[in-house]
Order: C-alpha cells, then structure tokens, then sequence
C-alpha cells in the first residue's frame, strides 16, 4: 500500500470501524511509515479538538434578544 | 406559537454555530439564526416527517446563510462549489507530530482564536462540510442530503477540509514549539 493509498481511506480509519482485511493492511503500512502515522494521529487531533472547544458561542444576552425577534417576526406572518 | 418557541430554544445553538461557521462574520450570523428560524415557521407545513426537523432546519439555515455570503461580497456568486478544486491539502506537507499536547500550551480562549482564525481560511464549501460532519455529528448521508451533494462529493470535501486544517493547526503548533525553543536559549 503507498501513502497515497492509505490517504484515500484515513476517512475509513477515522470514522468508522474498518473491516478486517482492509484494517490489516492499513495497519501493515502504518508500521512502516511514520508520516502516515502522524498524519492519522494529528488528523484525529484535529478533529477532537474542533469537537471538544465551542469557538462560537451564543451570549446568553444574544440568545435572548434573538428569541424575541424571532418570536415578534413569527407573530406578524 | 410555544411548541415552535420550544424548537427554537432547542436548535438556536447549533444554528448560530453552523450560521458562523458559514458566514464568518457575527452579525450576518444573528440574522441567519433569525430568518431561518422564521422561514421554517412559516413552512412548518411543509415539513415532511420523513426527515429530522433538526436536518431541514439546517438546510434552510445553510441557504440562508449562503445567500448572506454572497450579499456581503456583493454580487460575487458564492455556492458551496466555490475554490473546491484546490490542491491545498491533498497531501500533507507538516509532518512534525504534535508533541506535547498542544491542547496543554494554549488556554481555551487562546486555542478557540486559533480553532476560528483557521477554520477561517477554508473554502465555504469545505467549511460547511467539516462543521455538519465533524462540529454537529451529521451523518454523511444527511450532510449530502442537507446540502444537495452527494455521498463521494461530501467524502472527499470532508477528508480535504480535515487535511487542510491539520496542515493549518500544524503551522500554529510550530510556531508555538520554535517559540518556545528561542525562548528557552536566552
């Protein structure tokens, strides 16, 4: 498998559980290629780290100010 | 009226945040949130049992929020298509493992400005996809469904959006650890 094989299924290894015979050669690659591995583990980073920080948060103030615009908009249709 | 108002209570969050992530710009975001809420009340009758309510709230709030993109940049036709033929990413050039943690260097206000200012620079098109996939949980399917593409185009959006912002959080963990290393040789 080249590294631009294994690229074409990081999806597969982050997502979702990778059947057998695909996952032995994945794995097979990984243990020869240490810029693969880093790629599958600073992807997977990548993507905990969007899910764990709320980098757009809705203010409370804004919350209910939104909340009454939408409810006065809603009574005049 | 108090069943939608419910509805609004509990969508508004991941509405303002997928208006964000598309927009980029506050303002434009608060009124995403305020006339997506509006046109699904207004088409509640139309809403069809068959999809989440959650998923077609999106959809309309994602046109809303790509009409807003384009008002802003005047005229300038902006789809979810826009600059997705880019090389950017396909194959991962910063190959340096992020070590330690860069979750441990930076605060959370500090990492949130980093998350935000990268995120940034992404196509539209590869934003709105990482931000359904990966922020709010969407399946595939219905991220295809919610934007009209479909399930090899949202694949390959989603894997060049993760890539280009591994490459991007990449070049900020770096700086940080070169930083860090001049700091340590005064």
């Amino acid at each position: 498998m080249t590294c631009t094989e294994f690229l074409a299924q990081l999806d597969e290894m982050l997502d979702q559980p990778v059947a057998a015979p695909l996952r032995a050669d994945l794995e097979e690659h990984l243990r020869g290629c240490e810029h693969c591995e880093i790629t599958l583990n600073t992807t997977r980073k990548t993507i905990e780290i969007y899910r764990s920080h709320e980098i757009y948060e809705l203010p409370e103030d804004l919350r209910d100010r939104l909340h009454r615009a939408i409810r006065a908009k809603c009574r005049k249709c | 009226m108090e069943a939608f108002e419910k509805l609004v209570r509990q969508y508004d969050r991941q509405v303002f945040r997928i208006a964000q992530h598309i927009v980029q710009n506050r303002e434009d975001a608060e009124d995403v949130v305020q006339d997506a809420f509006l046109k699904a009340y207004e088409k509640l009758d139309q809403f069809q049992g068959n999809s989440k309510f959650y998923t077609w709230l999106v959809r309309i709030a994602v046109n809303e929020a790509l009409m807003r993109l384009r008002k802003r940049r005047t005229g300038r036709m902006v789809s979810i298509d826009e600059d997705v033929e880019t090389d950017e990413g396909s194959m991962p050039r910063d190959l340096a493992d992020w070590s330690p943690d860069p979750e441990a260097l930076y605060g959370q206000s500090e990492m949130a400005e980093i998350l935000r200012k990268t995120i940034q620079g992404l196509p539209p098109g590869f934003r709105v996809v990482f931000a359904l996939r990966d922020v709010e949980g969407l399946s595939t399917e219905e991220t295809a469904e919610t934007l009209g593409l479909s399930i090899p185009a949202v694949k390959s959006r989603l894997l060049r959006a993760r890539l280009q912002l591994r490459e991007r959080l990449s070049r900020y963990f770096k700086r940080r650890d070169q930083k860090q290393a001049q700091d340590g040789a005064k």
